[in-house]
């Protein structure tokens, strides 16, 4: 190709003179502030929600921010946060899982069944409960698939039937004690990660920001695209470790990171990963916008389905079984109440739609944030349990308004 | 002037060629002893009215139907499109009326939809050099290709559509209806791209209502009835000629009035 040297090929996507370029760290903080007003909020609404509830409920106690609360707090999410990760995605297809509570009682219950009164080693049990999860999210899947059965319809039979397999095998005792010196327990109830472990993997996203983001920039330069300024990455990766490592020390003044919630943390990035950079999650969000162009594009929709449900409950079973661990018992009342809802609240107030297509591992890690943040301080301020339902309620709702106007501002925008 | 038959075309061997294709639904023939060619590098025009068989011929086409007997054949040697991925290997890919498009998804989601590159580590960059390429290629003009399909205008939509269609590199592109839902700007944007599409050696099945734009950028119309083949023109057929081939008679209001503009815009 002959090309004067003094008049750069510009970019791709640079090409087009109505597009302005936004280059440099100005440009990426004027992109921001043009997606926030169009209506295109990312997590800035749950970042907000976290500095307000912190600020009310540290005036109405200021216990709630010592770092022992809070290690308190992350030791709970992890364990809500798992079913909260399943139900995202069960959202993204813009279907539903109204059975996730009963399922995780039925997870807890069955280890406790197997585990504490049969004697079977705790790997097999775990494996269990994981397994009727992913039988149950098969069934769910199936009848959506032979039988074009609503899931709003299955799952809600689904949250009966489920409780009721969990009176059953818990039997007439009702409640297992799950042993204390177990590693199980000790996992759900006093794990914490070593304080050098901690600031170690503090650093791990900074430092995965500037890797993929200087390996980004070399492709898209060699393939002649614009590109992020190296700038933008430094600052954002600064950014990331500050928070973190600021994070992990102020945790650290206290008992320090729950090993639970690590594994939580690394199975969002986990999810996330193959939501945002895989076939299979391309067809997560194709199923979840447009289910007959999904179909037209060779996408094995009966597939997709059939693996988000499946995800959905062995997530939920997971969460059971962790919930069960923070709680030593595998009781009835485990899955019953506010499980349900906190779990599908967590996920819409971390902003996954509940009309599918769109929602990210994310917003199961900060929807859960909030509402546990939530529900620990209503439990620090001793207010009843009929108060606490109550303004559970209103958060979801307000939640909800959110979503709906920032929908409306990014359709008038013309946004997605 | 109208031919009753299919030849009325270049003398080169079609991509593809229909003889004697009939599609029975039960009692009803929807299709009775279609014959079509289409050519490289050519627009051909299927036009008719609602009932006369436009869909039904797109749907065997696109390998949604069976043909209950005849022959198709594709680059010169007799073929079954048995389902819509057998089409798409063969190369003749369709673009639906209602665009099938993801709105959530940017532009590069959507061109790439089912064909993504390396499935395990999506590699966005070659995705999005190659949708680059493609609009190029139609010399379309999308601001941005990162942004999702909700943004973008009717006649952008119809633009990303087609482009979706050429990412296998097809023999014969199917359009169906592609200006029903356009203004008058757009419009002539999707005409442009028909005419690109032409120019790149591409065969272009077209199948619109819309008589000036069919006349427009067709090198042969040609029309059905009530299933079977109503006679094959070229672009410089009248309008009320046209008309008359798709109502079945000389005498009826459309080509009446149609006759009365002419005589006042010639006076």
């Amino acid at each position: 190709m002959s090309m004067k040297p003094d008049t750069p090929k510009p970019a791709y996507d640079r090409a087009d003179a109505r597009v302005r370029a936004d280059n440099g760290l100005s440009g990426a903080a004027r992109a921001f502030v043009d997606r926030i007003r169009s209506g295109d909020l990312g997590i800035l609404p749950v970042v907000v929600g976290l500095i307000l509830i912190s600020l009310v409920f540290t005036a109405l106690n200021p216990v709630f921010l010592l770092p022992n609360n809070l290690v308190n707090l992350l030791f709970d999410a992890a364990a809500v946060g798992f079913i909260s990760l399943g139900i995202v995605m069960v959202l993204l297809l813009g279907e539903i899982d109204l059975s996730v509570g009963s399922m995780s009682g039925l997870a807890s219950a069955l280890v406790g069944v197997l585990w504490v009164n049969m004697g079977l080693p705790l790997p097999l049990a775990l494996l269990a409960a994981l397994s009727a999860g992913a039988m149950m999210g098969a069934a769910y899947a199936t009848l959506l698939n032979r039988f074009t059965m609503p899931s709003f319809v299955s799952t809600l039979s689904g949250l009966l039937a489920l409780l009721g397999m969990q009176l059953y095998i818990l039997g007439p005792t009702g409640s297992i004690n799950l042993p204390y010196a177990s590693f199980l327990v000790r996992f759900g109830q006093i794990l914490i990660m070593p304080d050098w472990a901690s600031y170690a993997l503090a650093l791990v996203p900074g430092l995965g920001i500037l890797w993929f983001g200087f390996r980004q920039m070399k492709a898209r330069a060699a393939a002649n695209l614009s590109y992020t300024s190296a700038s933008v990455v430094l600052v954002k990766a600064g950014a990331v470790t500050v928070a973190l490592e600021g994070a992990v020390a102020y945790l650290n003044l206290g008992r320090g990171v729950p090993f639970m919630f690590v594994v939580f943390v690394l199975c969002v990035a986990a999810m996330q990963y193959a939501l945002t950079r895989t076939k299979w999650g391309r067809s997560m969000f194709a199923v979840g916008g447009n289910i007959e162009a999904a179909r037209r594009s060779g996408i094995k929709v009966k597939r997709i389905r059939l693996t988000a449900f499946m995800l959905g409950s062995s997530l939920a079973a997971l969460g059971g079984v962790f919930s069960a661990a923070r709680l030593a018992t595998a009781s009835q009342q485990a899955g019953t109440g506010d499980v349900n809802l906190n779990a599908i609240a967590a996920a819409v107030i971390g902003g996954t739609s509940l009309f599918g297509g769109r929602g990210s591992a994310w917003a199961a890690l900060l929807g859960v944030l909030v509402i546990q943040s939530i529900s620990n301080g209503l439990t620090l301020l001793n207010l009843s349990s009929s108060l606490r339902y109550m303004i559970t309620g209103a958060v979801l709702a307000i939640a909800v308004i959110i979503d709906s106007l920032a929908r409306q501002s990014r359709a008038s925008h013309g946004r997605a | 002037m109208a031919v009753k038959d299919a030849t009325l075309a270049p003398a080169r061997e079609p991509i593809l060629r229909l003889r004697g294709v009939t599609k029975t639904f039960g009692a009803v023939s929807a299709l009775s002893d279609i014959d079509l060619d289409v050519h490289a590098g050519e627009v051909v025009a299927l036009v008719g009215d609602n009932g006369a068989g436009k869909s039904t011929l797109i749907k065997i086409l696109a390998g949604v139907f069976q043909p209950t007997s005849g022959t198709i054949e594709f680059m010169g040697r007799p073929v079954s499109i048995d389902s819509p991925s057998a089409a798409l290997t063969l190369g003749i890919s369709t673009v639906f009326q209602d665009l099938s498009l993801c709105e959530n998804l940017d532009v590069v989601a959507n061109l790439f939809l089912g064909q993504e590159l390396s499935p395990w580590a999506l590699d966005e960059v070659q995705m999005e050099v190659r949708a680059w390429q493609l609009l190029g290629e139609l010399a379309a003009r999308i601001p941005s290709v990162r942004e999702p399909i909700a943004s973008l205008s009717g006649g952008q939509r119809q633009t990303v559509a087609i482009a979706r269609s050429l990412l296998l590199e097809p023999k014969i592109v199917m359009l169906d209806e592609p200006t029903a839902a356009l203004g008058v700007a757009q419009t002539a944007e999707v005409l442009n791209l028909i005419e690109r599409l032409r120019d790149r050696g591409y065969g272009v099945i077209l199948i619109s209502h819309n008589m000036d734009n069919v006349r427009a950028v067709s090198d042969r119309i040609a029309v059905l009835r009530l299933g079977r083949n109503n006679g094959t023109f070229t672009a410089d057929a009248t309008r009320e000629q046209i008309v008359a081939a798709i109502m079945g008679a000389d005498d009826n209001v459309a080509a009446r009035r149609d006759a009365i503009e002419r005589t006042r815009a010639q006076q």
